[in-house]
């Protein structure tokens, strides 16, 4: 039986380290911070003042309309006229319009086609372009083309704000990244060190040890979770819909993964050097690309989608999407939950079996 | 009983043979010396005593448990000090000293208790407050004897504890490892200083894994056959090449401002003025007692 007087020992005692060492404190508190605006800033996918050429040949009411629809928006710019004395394809080629609009002669009466061009040199701006493009040829009520009257209702995030996207997502990478330094640096120190040498000479458990580390570093990745979560939303005005209880307790579990994945990085790491190698390595790359974080899990092959299910990023994607932007409750989400409690006590069980309570 | 009982040990890391064929017993209320030069195996002898390291051959029997087996059991019943200082230099000497008595599990009045002792000796009081890496160099070594004995430990294992520590506190300390004994701990320490390990009541002479020789510093001492002779002069370097030619490499040992000669025999007064006559430099051939560090060089050969 682990004693519960000795994990608290070992527990108080980091509370110390950490209090001392002013790296750790950065690593838990300013390095989130700086992620996070760096992303944020960096990450913005919008397209906002797209320079837009209109050649309206109708000049009416229902042209004016249409080029009122798209100059109201934040999202296109008109072109000055006088550049309009250029050939459209120059102005294309020379970045000064990114789009154009053309309209013709007897628009809103027996033609209702208009023709948009979009530079596509970058292809996704250009898809970008041509959603924004359609959403407010849309919104005027016109037809789009004969017969075929096309309406998209995007739900959870209807103006395609990246900051919807990218601040959950960051909030699942910032906290797995962070957690896994943490309990694994923590380890890897005190074999570094030279202290893991002395403690180990006590009747003391490898689960006590590991229950010491994971519990005062599980305070202070829910602490950095409501950090990074208030500076999303003020700076980047994402909504929070769901319940904050609900959030709290499938965030607490996906520290709790990410602490227990760093206990593992620790039984193979002998230096502080190797251990952050490791448990970055484990953590930022598998977080960005195969937790549906940057692409959709639903577009990759089997295998990789496979991959997806040992990544705990995976899950609380799920979660945290959820509640933020869907108001999910904890029905909507216990699946998810169980997966990254059963991926928490599978790996402290390994960790505890790996620990090596005599030296190599 | 004894403390401490090795039967043939033998511990390698992959190939390398760390410590062959060591026999050694420690009787209780004992300062116990392992005595020898760096990487002779003092350090990996201390580690499987404290139950550390893995071993391959023989059999280690702690405080009557088996440490291959019953690891918990030593661990809770000795106290262990690391050639390494060990303990966390960003805690308090106060932290430090509490930290290791809720590891063993002593609960707070009898700790409170224990420390007042283990303040007498050390005089660490004052400093109860300081960061332990801000302590000077036999502060801290006593900050981590006293870490050691916090549970009142049978049997104490120290790694070289006076290495690197200034002359006054290696007496300081010593004169506290004396008290414990008096106390009616075991203690077995590992030096490579010879003026310690005549401070013990037993010894062990370890060369390159094996052991050379054991028993009491006087034993080891009265062990010794032949003479040995003191012999100085302004050129030392000289004397030696000298010397060299006369009696062979092996029986000369350059010792601070003087050599010191093995012989078999004894060296008669003729031979010592043909050595004058030829070599006008040599000033002195005197007899002397052999120390413990002549012994130790002699037995290395």
């Amino acid at each position: 039986m682990p004693s519960f007087s000795r994990i608290r020992a070992i527990a108080e005692k980091e509370v110390f380290h950490i209090l001392r060492d002013s790296r750790t404190l950065v690593i838990i508190f300013l390095m989130p911070l700086l992620q996070l605006i760096i992303f944020g800033y960096a990450m913005n996918m919008e397209i906002r003042q797209v320079p837009l050429l209109v050649d309206d040949l109708a000049m009416n009411s229902s042209s004016r309309a249409l080029v009122d629809a798209f100059v109201n928006t934040d999202y296109f710019q008109l072109v000055p006229k006088e550049a309009g004395t250029l050939q459209p394809d120059e102005l294309f080629r020379e970045r000064r319009a990114q789009a154009s609009l053309s309209i013709p002669k007897d628009f809103g009466a027996s033609e209702h086609r208009v023709l948009l061009r979009i530079d596509a040199s970058d292809p996704n701006s250009a898809q970008m372009i041509q959603n924004y493009a359609l959403g407010i040829v849309n919104s005027t009520g016109i037809q789009t083309d004969a017969g075929i009257d096309l309406r998209a209702q995007i739900l959870y995030n209807p103006d395609l704000k990246s900051s919807f996207f990218f601040v959950p997502g960051l909030i699942a990478l910032i906290l797995v990244m962070v957690c896994a330094l943490l309990t694994s640096i923590s380890i890897s120190r005190e074999k570094e060190m030279g202290t893991m040498e002395q403690i180990l000479v006590s009747p003391v458990s490898a689960t006590e040890i590991l229950f010491g580390k994971v519990i005062p570093y599980l305070v202070l990745g829910l602490l950095d979770a409501l950090i990074i979560l208030a500076v999303g939303m003020l700076l980047f005005q994402v909504p929070f819909r769901g319940d904050f209880s609900v959030f709290l307790l499938f965030t607490f579990l996906y520290v709790l993964t990410s602490l227990c994945l760093g206990l593992l990085v620790s039984t193979v790491a002998k230096t502080q050097q190797a251990a952050m190698m490791m448990a970055l390595g484990m953590t930022l790359l598998p977080t960005l690309l195969l937790s549906g974080y940057m692409f959709p899990i639903s577009s990759m092959p089997v295998i990789l989608q496979k991959l997806t299910y040992i990544i705990p990023a995976s899950y609380y994607l799920q979660i945290i999407r959820g509640i933020m932007l869907k108001g999910n409750n904890i029905a909507q989400l216990y699946q998810a939950g169980l997966s990254l409690l059963g991926m928490s006590v599978l790996m402290l069980i390994v960790a505890a079996r790996r620990f090596k309570l005599r030296l190599s | 009983m004894n403390v401490l009982k090795i039967k043939e040990l033998s511990v390698r890391y992959g190939s390398v043979e760390a410590l062959s064929e060591v026999d050694l017993e420690v009787q209780p209320a004992m300062v116990y010396g392992i005595i020898g030069p760096d990487g002779a195996g003092k350090t990996t002898l201390m580690r499987s005593i404290c139950t550390l390291l893995p071993y391959q051959e023989g059999s280690i029997e702690v405080l009557g448990y088996d440490a291959a087996s019953q690891a918990k059991e030593i661990r809770a019943r000795i106290g262990y000090m690391p050639q390494r200082f060990s303990l966390y230099q960003d805690l308090s000497v106060q932290q430090n000293l509490r930290f290791f008595a809720r590891l063993f599990k002593v609960n707070h009045a009898e700790m409170l208790k224990r420390r007042e002792q283990l303040y007498k000796f050390s005089r660490l009081e004052p400093f109860a407050k300081r960061l332990t890496g801000n302590l000077s160099g036999g502060m801290k070594q006593k900050l981590a004897l006293s870490c050691a004995l916090i549970h009142t430990p049978e049997l104490i294992i120290l790694d070289e504890p006076t290495f690197g520590v200034d002359p006054v506190s290696r007496v300081e300390f010593w004169q506290i490892l004396h008290q414990l004994k008096a106390d009616g701990i075991s203690i077995v320490v590992s030096t490579p200083y010879m003026d310690e390990a005549s401070q013990c009541d037993k010894i062990v002479l370890l060369h390159k894994g094996r052991v050379i020789g054991q028993g009491s510093p006087a034993e080891t001492i009265s062990g010794w056959k032949g003479k040995l002779y003191s012999l100085t002069s302004r050129d030392l370097q000289k004397l030696y090449a000298f010397l060299q030619t006369k009696a062979g490499k092996d029986n000369l040992q350059l010792f601070g401002s003087e050599i010191h000669l093995f012989s078999e025999q004894e060296l008669s007064s003729d031979k010592i003025a043909d050595w004058q006559s030829e070599f006008p430099e040599l000033e002195s051939c005197v007899e002397i007692k052999p120390g413990m560090e002549d012994v130790f060089l002699r037995m290395m050969q």
